[in-house]
């Protein structure tokens, strides 16, 4: 697969580092009541759809951002491309 | 219809037109007491189990597409109890014994042969481990013995012992391990089962569980209503796509994992090896291919096909290990779709909606675990009740922090 990285254009996908699913972006308020319970299906429970799955990838032996990739599951092809941090910012 | 040495003889006298099918293709009724969802090695082995171990009768097996068409088809057949953790090991080694028996149980050939595995070790630190490993599979009956390098040159010269990054310094052997010919693992527990009443139906895909009063009455299928008093799901590789219809979120990921076979050659391999250094395990078919695989590709796929960096790395493992294996050609690779769970273990147990039950998350062990996971679940289907050997394998393990995580790499399923 090649990841069309938003600022150095296509890279190899060997040179990331797969961290899943990118709704991890969302950690839970560690002060709400509910805490733990959302902490443990923050930490354990995966939507893991089969089509468009957005998904945090680690540029580790490049520049070392972490991206948004969209993805299909179904078909690999690479839908969208992001800077996590622009994601984060953005709060979705 | 009985197979035996009889009847090979008399067919083949009589031109082997005697031989009928192996199992009937079935319609669905309107109703059935069991749904087994899934006719793979586990789901088929379930059906089996209910019918033959629990007398239960009523038992249907849906299966979108034909039966073993999934991982049962698609793994590298090594089948082995050498565990480690409490909560996995007596499990494995059930599962051993029924292995052990399943062909005479069967009346089938599954081509079972006990070749051994053997489990290298390169380092001081990891002959440790391997010991202490040892020393659980003899508590739960599996035996084992610890080779030293002298002892694993006689059986397996053409190893790179003085390999300089890894060399080896011994290895881990279970004797009673060995492989097994996958298809023929699914087809005798669908011809074994259809003889005991079940209905195997093919082309019937789960699109949905119906419920009325929170307790699940039926499956909606690709080939219209069908209702159950109890459905199981047995679908590893999709296990979050059709729980997702009951509004159910898995702790899990669906990763492929890729495996190979070269051409055939003469007797080399004397059982399974795997290398303790990188993640490469290989065998030699009864045709005389060789076949091996290594780790997942990494990223969430349910496409059953990897990509060339992870061919690579695993065609590196057995360079490392085995230097003849260049001299082989590649005739075959695929990939298929994993269940990896958060701690590399399986779930088997009852979900939070009364007469649905769930096996999955068998992440690329599922194989070895088809007699087990098929009898448990039926156990588990028929009382209600988990079985002793399986009753670590429960939803609620991550939420109460007794997670079963034999490699200990946490909530990172592409690592297990």
């Amino acid at each position: 697969m090649l990841i069309p990285h938003p600022l150095l254009g296509p890279r190899d996908a060997q040179e990331f580092t797969y961290l899943g699913d990118a709704s991890l972006l969302n950690r839970p308020d560690p002060d709400a009541p509910n805490a733990l319970e959302a902490f443990c299906d923050y930490v354990f429970l995966r939507d893991n759809p089969a089509g468009v799955h957005c998904e945090l990838w680690f540029h580790e032996q490049g520049d070392r951002s972490w991206l948004v990739v969209t993805r299909n599951t179904l078909t690999h092809e690479i839908l969208d491309v992001e800077l996590a941090t622009d994601v984060a910012r953005r709060g979705t | 219809m009985r197979f035996s040495g009889f009847r090979v003889i008399k067919e083949a006298l009589t031109g082997h037109k005697g031989w009928g099918k192996l199992w009937r293709n079935c319609t669905p009724q309107p109703a059935y007491d069991f749904i087994i969802v899934g006719g793979g090695g586990h789901g088929l082995a379930t059906a089996y189990y209910l019918a033959k171990v629990f007398r239960k009768s009523r038992i249907a097996v849906l299966e979108k597409s034909w039966l073993g068409s999934g991982n049962i088809g698609r793994n590298t057949t090594i089948v082995r109890s050498n565990y480690l953790l409490p909560g996995n090991q007596p499990f494995y080694e059930f599962s051993m014994k029924l292995w052990e028996n399943m062909e005479q149980d069967l009346n089938f050939n599954a081509m079972m042969s006990q070749r051994s595995i053997i489990n290298l070790f390169h380092s001081d630190g990891q002959r440790d481990a391997y010991r202490r490993r040892g020393n659980a599979m003899h508590l739960s009956g599996a035996g084992g013995t610890l080779l030293s390098a002298d002892e694993l040159r006689e059986i397996a010269p053409f190893l790179n012992f003085d390999n300089a990054r890894f060399p080896i310094k011994g290895g881990l052997r279970q004797e009673r391990a060995g492989t097994a010919r996958h298809d023929g693992v699914a087809w005798g527990y669908a011809r074994a089962a259809d003889q005991l009443g079940v209905d195997l139906i093919q082309n019937c895909e789960v699109t949905g569980f119906r419920r009325e009063a929170g307790k699940v009455v039926g499956v909606e299928t690709s080939r219209g209503f069908i209702g159950a008093k109890k459905v199981g799901v047995a679908v590893a590789g999709s296990s979050s796509r059709v729980m997702a219809a009951a509004e159910m979120r898995l702790p899990m990921e669906s990763h492929v994992l890729q495996a190979f076979v070269t051409e055939g050659l003469k007797p080399t391999l004397p059982g399974v090896i795997t290398f303790g250094a990188g993640h490469f395990y290989v065998s030699q078919s009864d045709k005389g291919g060789l076949v091996f695989g290594g780790d997942i590709d990494g990223y969430n796929t349910y496409a059953q096909r990897g990509n060339l960096p992870v061919v690579e790395d695993v065609i590196e493992g057995g360079m490392a290990l085995m230097p003849m294996l260049g001299r082989a050609r590649l005739l075959r690779s695929w990939g298929g779709v994993m269940d990896m769970s958060m701690d590399g273990s399986p779930i088997i147990d009852k979900t939070g909606i009364e007469g649905l039950y769930f096996n999955g998350g068998w992440c690329y062990g599922g194989f070895k675990a088809t007699p087990a996971s098929g009898y448990v679940f039926a156990h588990l289907l028929a009382t209600d009740t988990p079985h002793e050997v399986a009753s670590a394998f429960r939803f609620d393990r991550f939420a109460r922090g007794y997670v079963i995580d034999e490699k200990g790499v946490g909530a990172q399923p592409n690592l297990h």
